[in-house]
């Protein structure tokens, strides 16, 4: 495909913002979310009055509390924004199908300035018994007031206890085992290197050592996954602004380019029928970024790849072909070659296991700070040229490939 | 002791979709749609044939026999008081790309391993049938197979 019919490559992220992230701020979504726009919007040299497009995953009330973060229309009125283009969902390529729509806007000429957010509340809302919500999920009310019943997906997992993402992914993990070999020591890999990382993020969540007896000792959720193979549910908000290419050389900061984005879902959309449980989405959402590109995973100098369970980065890590399938055990072995001076430096903010479960945005963040050079403590020297961020990798699952000068 | 299930289960909305599903094991056999034309099987429940396009999809008996394609046992109190109990995918016998998430009962978590075969029981509860599936014993015969 010639590099002008990549209209993604039309597209930059020219700002970042994020809000306030911790454990139960007790702020609404909405005032996180525009903290986090006026960062993005100022970031990229700009004010409220150019930006004329607006993206969200998923706004609109999906999901159980917290999780859906404001609707679009709530965040355009919360800042009088005059808007050629608005968009958001949860269906598509992961949680940032919204800045890749957001590309795409901006190339089609239907936006110049996008301000794209995914907001979380779910540290505050389970400490006010979210929790169970079960009914969000895709049940509806019983006609006698009775316990909801399950429409949907949910139907076909949750009469048996199967309730939560940890249940599907952990049978994903066993299956890995079975086929692979894969050993509790190397999964493990994943949540230590991210709290290595997490103490050099001043903003992390968790920043205190974390050792493998610490792992090998924690308590089970569902096996073989234990506490520290779940990321950890937070209040924030991450935006970032998407502008024309154009727009280079007039922004501030140095913009991160749109290389290629990896949207392919090719097996069927399911947790427990999809065609290859070791591989679930991530293997159609990389393999569909590589074909858009001249870039080689040996080109990429840092990888932010969605760790909501450990298990994931690991798919990510060989269906991105850092490593070959089935390989990502031994490739994290002794966490040499992902760590901040390795082969491959992983999840440098130190991912949703440590710093908070931003759900995908966060990701896209450090990605674009460790490419300006401005990871403070934990950047990666060089500072890199590429970049690649995962997010999702269950039934869903997006990729983009970013750089710092234009591909 | 790791028990039959979760001590509490949110049961399926019944529709005209999923009706036969969720109540076949009313008489004790396991049923999935299947095609008269490319005689696949269909899980979940679909309009059409997904694999032909055929509109000749019906409810059919299967032998209730499977094999555990992976598992994991929830330890996680997503309700009060909840022992660990454990979770399986199940691939049906008759067709390797029709799987079911479920329970399997009456056997300790140390005993299930993928590739093990089981076969389907029910779990009545209200207007539901929910099938479960127990390990294939020498010690146990399976219920007895559908024709």
């Amino acid at each position: 495909m010639k590099a002008d019919q990549l209209l993604e490559r039309r597209a930059v992220i020219s700002g970042i913002g994020q809000s306030a992230v911790g454990r139960r701020l007790g702020r609404s979504d909405l005032d996180l979310t525009v903290e986090a726009a006026l960062v993005a919007i100022a970031d990229a040299g700009l004010t409220r009055d150019d930006i004329d497009g607006l993206s969200t995953y998923p706004g609109m009330g999906m999901g159980p509390g917290g999780f859906a973060g404001p609707a679009g229309p709530e965040v355009q009125d919360a800042l009088r924004l005059k808007l050629n283009w608005h968009d958001g969902g949860g269906e598509g390529a992961g949680q940032i199908r919204a800045v890749m729509a957001a590309c795409l806007a901006v190339a089609a000429g239907l936006a110049r300035h996008v301000l794209v957010y995914r907001t979380v509340t779910e540290s505050t809302a389970q400490g006010k018994g979210g929790r169970q919500a079960l009914g969000a999920m895709g049940g509806t009310g019983g006609s006698g007031g009775g316990a909801p019943r399950m429409m949907g997906f949910m139907q076909w997992s949750i009469p048996y206890g199967a309730v939560s993402a940890v249940n599907w992914l952990a049978q994903v993990a066993r299956r890995r085992m079975y086929e692979f070999g894969l050993t509790r020591e190397q999964l493990a890999q994943i949540a230590l290197n991210g709290r290595r990382n997490a103490s050099l993020n001043p903003n992390a969540i968790f920043r205190d050592p974390l050792t493998m007896e610490d792992y090998l000792a924690a308590r089970m959720i569902s096996t073989p996954l234990c506490l520290y193979d779940c990321d950890v549910p937070c209040d924030g908000s991450t935006a970032v602004i998407v502008s024309h290419v154009d727009y280079t050389p007039d922004a501030p900061r140095s913009v991160a380019h749109v290389n290629a984005i990896g949207t392919a879902l090719r097996g069927r959309p399911s947790w427990d029928q999809f065609d290859d449980m070791t591989t679930m989405a991530a293997r159609d959402a990389a393999a569909s970024m590589w074909e858009r590109t001249d870039l080689t995973p040996e080109d990429v100098d840092v990888a932010e790849l969605y760790d909501g369970f450990s298990i994931l980065t690991m798919t990510w890590l060989e269906e991105l072909g850092f490593c070959g399938k089935g390989e990502s055990g031994p490739f994290v072995e002794g966490g040499e070659r992902i760590a901040l001076g390795g082969q491959i430096p992983l999840n440098t903010s130190g991912g949703q296991l440590s710093a908070g479960r931003l759900h995908g945005f966060g990701f896209l963040h450090e990605a674009c700070l460790q490419l300006r050079g401005e990871g403070g403590d934990r950047q990666v020297a060089g500072p890199p040229e590429v970049a690649v961020v995962a997010n999702g990798g269950g039934p869903i699952a997006g990729t983009m490939l970013l750089t710092r000068g234009r591909g | 002791m790791t028990a039959n299930g979760p001590p509490f289960r949110l049961l399926p909305r019944l529709d005209d979709a999923n009706r036969f599903f969720w109540t076949s094991g009313s008489d004790g056999r396991l049923r999935f749609q299947r095609c008269g034309e490319c005689r696949h099987y269909v899980h979940p429940p679909a309009p059409r044939c997904p694999y032909c396009l055929a509109d000749a999809l019906a409810p059919e008996a299967v032998s209730g026999r499977g094999v555990v394609h992976s598992f994991t046992v929830n330890v996680q109190k997503w309700f009060p008081d909840a022992e660990p109990y454990i979770i399986g995918l199940v691939t049906i016998a008759e067709q390797d790309d029709v799987r079911l998430t479920s329970n399997i009962i009456d056997t300790e978590a140390d005993d299930v391993a993928i590739g093990m075969e089981v076969a389907v029981d029910f779990v009545e509860a209200e207007d539901v049938w929910l099938p479960v599936f127990r390990p294939v014993t020498a010690g146990r015969p399976a219920p007895e197979s559908a024709s």
